[in-house]
């Protein structure tokens, strides 16, 4: 969204299609809760010197750090460009924008409007867009595949649900915004809707996939849903706590407390689970707890309101009066389409921004804030590349060989396939799976048996579709979807197995040490027919030579 | 797994659950383990004009099963043609409004246990055409909103990096808008009003508070051009304010109310220079 409106100002002429599988404006940004992190308060002491560097230690050094670089310098222009377009952002008193505290920063400098930041910045990007009369909206075209032709893009190809029609679109530059993939995992953050559609559209065109083994357990996921409480709520004064009450992130990161990262709180969380000192949920599940009753009801109805409803809900459970049970939960990739410092990608007229690209900002752990703050950012730019790359350019010419393919991939090989197995048992087996063996702490039995079953559910006879409907039939897209899902589930594992070291979110038990000799690189996956073919890429560092990671 | 098909519309009676499950006390759920209840989904297509009926299913309920999970889980376990529209299952997304039990809701924000009903019944939202099952076309609702210049216009340059510069606005001045912002574009109240019902060229209930949130907001000075666009026959004055776009917003919107500010706008407009808000300053400041 905000890449369109980019497009749309650097260009009149332009003609700007977004296509989504979803209405445009209920894409899973909506649910982003705690904050966009920007540095607006210099003459209170920030720097972006600061933020530069709490973005790369955060990443355990493996952010591209020309890459935080440019994510920091950008970051105010925006949040004045969103505050300009009717951001409600929270003030303070004399009419300023305020900012929170969040985990990893050493300056509160996540800018909030209260506990629905990413709704509002999604409501404001889709009600500015209206304005722009060359924006056109697709809601509910699912896009299958990328057309391309000698390296450069070309188009893609997309189901209208509507009515079922197959629709080639031709353009001469793209960008893919399709965000994480989270539902990979059973007990996730994320939408129903946040498959790996569009990650796996780059994989098979054959565009590299990086840093996947780096998936981020937010620490703060209610049970049994997986609904996330925002960090916001510690940044507020929330306190962990486990079965005796204690806080006990005194023993692990005895100066940031609950503010550490958000790896180093959810290894914390399961160390404490692992030793005994856990709750049990009614569910059986084990957790611990989140407590902010402390904070008094005027503070949660101000600033928690969201969280204090979604509490209520969906756990039964009022925050200003009880603590609330939590557990880590699946909540971010920091991997996605390989790309440079501008969003570019390795194909010619093709930009990926958002959580479905990976340049490399947040290395193998990102600090919270920082995910809108990289969506804004990266949005205006590859916007006005893709914009600029567009202008007076002919309708590319598709190769039909392609299309012909994908219609055969689609239609003959899942849409007419036949089969005995239940397609949505294999998902849930498979992201039971990554729940149990790719969690946040790894090894590698646990990983090579996880690669074992999802090789199997692979080759079991679950490629077909019950209803033959062509009109909005779900059923469909959900089997695509489980197609996307394996061969980037395959990528996750596939990569933590390499990385035999521990960095960031990725901790393996096995090798607990982070092994700069060795793993100071992104990992890279290409297709190939039988499993991916990996390779590896290197960092770029401008100042920071890599420390021991303390908080 | 039942699976049948029950003629008739909204003619069913609901019978409630045993008195003990019915209230809050969601241990008893829990005790007696899983429980079942029928959900009972109205299945059609705009495209074969075939007349609509129910599908039945039988559901495993917990003290937690919202609606939406009910009908996730006959989807994947008994017909996987169900149609529905969901994504963020945490009332945020605006995808899952329909008719629970006579009532315009979103599913993911109805828990079954509190319906204090065992079976369950779904409907498409009415004021939408239906595409498919429970998913309704919103292209005409988008258009209304669309219509309102729902977006801050004001003569102010464009931030740039040299010159970054911010609106100062209080708490207090948020305040004037902020409720109505927390519209999800659900249109659950578009689908309970009456007017919208007999007139689709009524902008209805949401387009019109949004109309409202954008003029009260002192970023903003389009509200003139705005107040044109709802000042006609099929426009704001339609309202008869029924009240349930209030009545059933997921969200805490007031809409009906956005409606009577925005009406009170317009008048004080065409009677004095001055708005009825710069009249209630006056007012303040005496205070």
């Amino acid at each position: 969204m905000r890449a369109a409106i980019a497009a749309a100002e650097t260009s009149r002429l332009a003609t700007i299609a977004v296509l989504s599988k979803v209405q445009v404006m209920r894409s899973h940004s909506v649910s982003a809760e705690g904050g966009t992190a920007a540095v607006l308060f210099r003459e209170e002491g920030d720097n972006e010197e600061s933020h530069i560097y709490d973005t790369v230690k955060g990443s355990d050094f493996l952010a591209d750090q020309d890459v935080a670089e440019r994510l920091v310098k950008m970051m105010p222009l925006e949040i004045y460009q969103l505050d300009h377009w009717g951001m409600p952002w929270s003030r303070r008193s004399d009419g300023r924008i305020d900012q929170r505290k969040f985990g990893g920063y050493s300056f509160p400098r996540a800018t909030y409007a209260q506990d629905k930041v990413g709704f509002y910045e999604m409501q404001t990007l889709y009600d500015t867009s209206l304005k722009y009369e060359n924006i056109e909206f697709y809601n509910e075209w699912f896009c299958t595949s990328i057309l391309h032709n000698s390296n450069r893009f070309a188009g893609v190809t997309a189901i209208e649900m509507k009515s079922g029609q197959f629709v080639i679109f031709k353009a001469p530059s793209g960008i893919i915004c399709t965000g994480g993939a989270g539902r990979i995992y059973s007990f996730s953050t994320y939408a129903y809707s946040s498959t790996p559609d569009g990650l796996d559209m780059a994989y098979r065109a054959g565009l590299g996939i990086k840093d996947m083994e780096f998936v981020q357990f937010h620490p703060t996921g209610i049970l049994p849903s997986g609904i996330l409480i925002t960090e916001g709520a510690r940044g507020e004064g929330g306190y962990l706590i486990n079965k005796s009450g204690e806080r006990f992130m005194k023993k692990y990161a005895p100066e940031k407390l609950e503010l550490a990262p958000r790896d180093v709180v959810s290894r914390s969380m399961i160390r404490e689970i692992q030793e005994g000192r856990g709750m049990k949920h009614e569910t059986g599940a084990d957790c611990l707890a989140l407590d902010l009753t402390h904070l008094g009801e005027e503070a949660i109805k101000e600033r928690l309101a969201g969280i204090r409803e979604i509490g209520i809900k969906f756990s039964g459970v009022d925050i200003i009066r009880e603590s609330i049970q939590i557990r880590p939960v699946c909540h971010y990739m920091m991997g996605g389409i390989h790309t440079n410092i501008d969003g570019s990608t390795e194909m010619s007229g093709l930009w990926a921004a958002g959580e479905a690209s990976c340049n490399s900002t947040h290395g193998s752990n990102r600090l919270g804030a920082n995910s809108t703050s990289e969506c804004l950012v990266w949005g205006r730019i590859t916007g006005e590349l893709a914009a600029r790359h567009a202008a007076n350019k002919e309708r590319p010419s598709i190769i039909g060989e392609q299309v012909s393919q994908e219609e055969k991939r689609i239609y003959d090989g899942i849409f007419r396939g036949s089969g005995e197995v239940n397609p949505y048992d294999i998902r849930k087996t498979l992201t039971d799976t990554m729940d149990d063996k790719a969690y946040v702490f790894r090894d590698e039995a646990g990983l090579s048996e996880g690669l074992k079953r999802l090789k199997n559910l692979k080759g079991m006879a679950w490629k077909h579709v019950d209803d033959q409907a062509k009109e909005y039939n779900t059923n469909f897209c959900n089997v695509m979807e489980i197609d996307s899902m394996l061969r980037i589930a395959e990528i996750v594992l596939t990569g933590a197995l390499n990385r035999r070291e521990s960095r960031g979110a990725h901790a393996r038990t096995d090798y607990p040490g982070r092994d700069d000799v060795n793993f100071l690189k992104h990992s890279l996956a290409y297709y190939s027919d039988s499993e991916p073919c990996m390779k590896w890429h290197p960092v770029t560092f401008t100042r920071y030579a890599p420390v021991e990671r303390k908080y | 797994m039942v699976y049948e098909s029950c003629k008739g519309y909204g003619s069913e009676t609901w019978i409630p659950l045993n008195k003990k499950t019915a209230g809050n006390d969601h241990q008893t759920v829990h005790d007696e383990g899983k429980q079942n209840v029928l959900l009972r989904v109205l299945r059609g297509d705009m495209f074969k004009k075939t007349k609509r009926s129910f599908s039945t299913f039988s559901v495993p309920v917990r003290r937690w099963t919202t609606v939406l999970d009910a009908l996730i889980y006959a989807k994947e376990h008994s017909d996987s043609s169900i149609a529905i529209r969901f994504s963020c299952r945490m009332a945020s997304c605006g995808s899952c409004g329909m008719i629970i039990n006579g009532i315009p809701r979103l599913a993911c924000y109805t828990k079954i246990s509190e319906l204090g009903y065992d079976t369950v019944t779904c409907e498409p939202l009415p004021n939408f055409p239906v595409i498919r099952d429970l998913v309704t076309d919103f292209q005409q609702f988008f258009n209304h909103h669309r219509h309102m210049e729902p977006y801050i216009e004001n003569q102010y340059p464009v931030p740039r990096e040299e010159a970054l510069s911010e609106f100062k606005q209080t708490p207090r001045d948020i305040d004037n808008y902020l409720q109505f912002s927390y519209c999800i574009k659900c249109g659950l109240c578009y689908s309970a009003c009456p007017t919208v019902a007999t007139d689709t060229k009524f902008p209805g209930p949401q387009a019109l508070s949004q109309a409202y949130r954008y003029s009260a907001d002192n970023r903003d000075d389009a509200e003139k051009k705005r107040l044109d666009i709802v000042d006609n026959r099929h426009g704001i004055w339609r309202c008869h304010f029924a009240g349930s776009c209030s009545a059933v917003c997921p969200k805490g919107v007031d809409p009906a109310l956005g409606i009577q500010l925005l009406r009170s706008h317009l008048m004080s407009i065409s009677k004095t220079p001055k708005t009825l808000a710069d009249l209630r300053k006056i007012d303040d400041d005496k205070d």
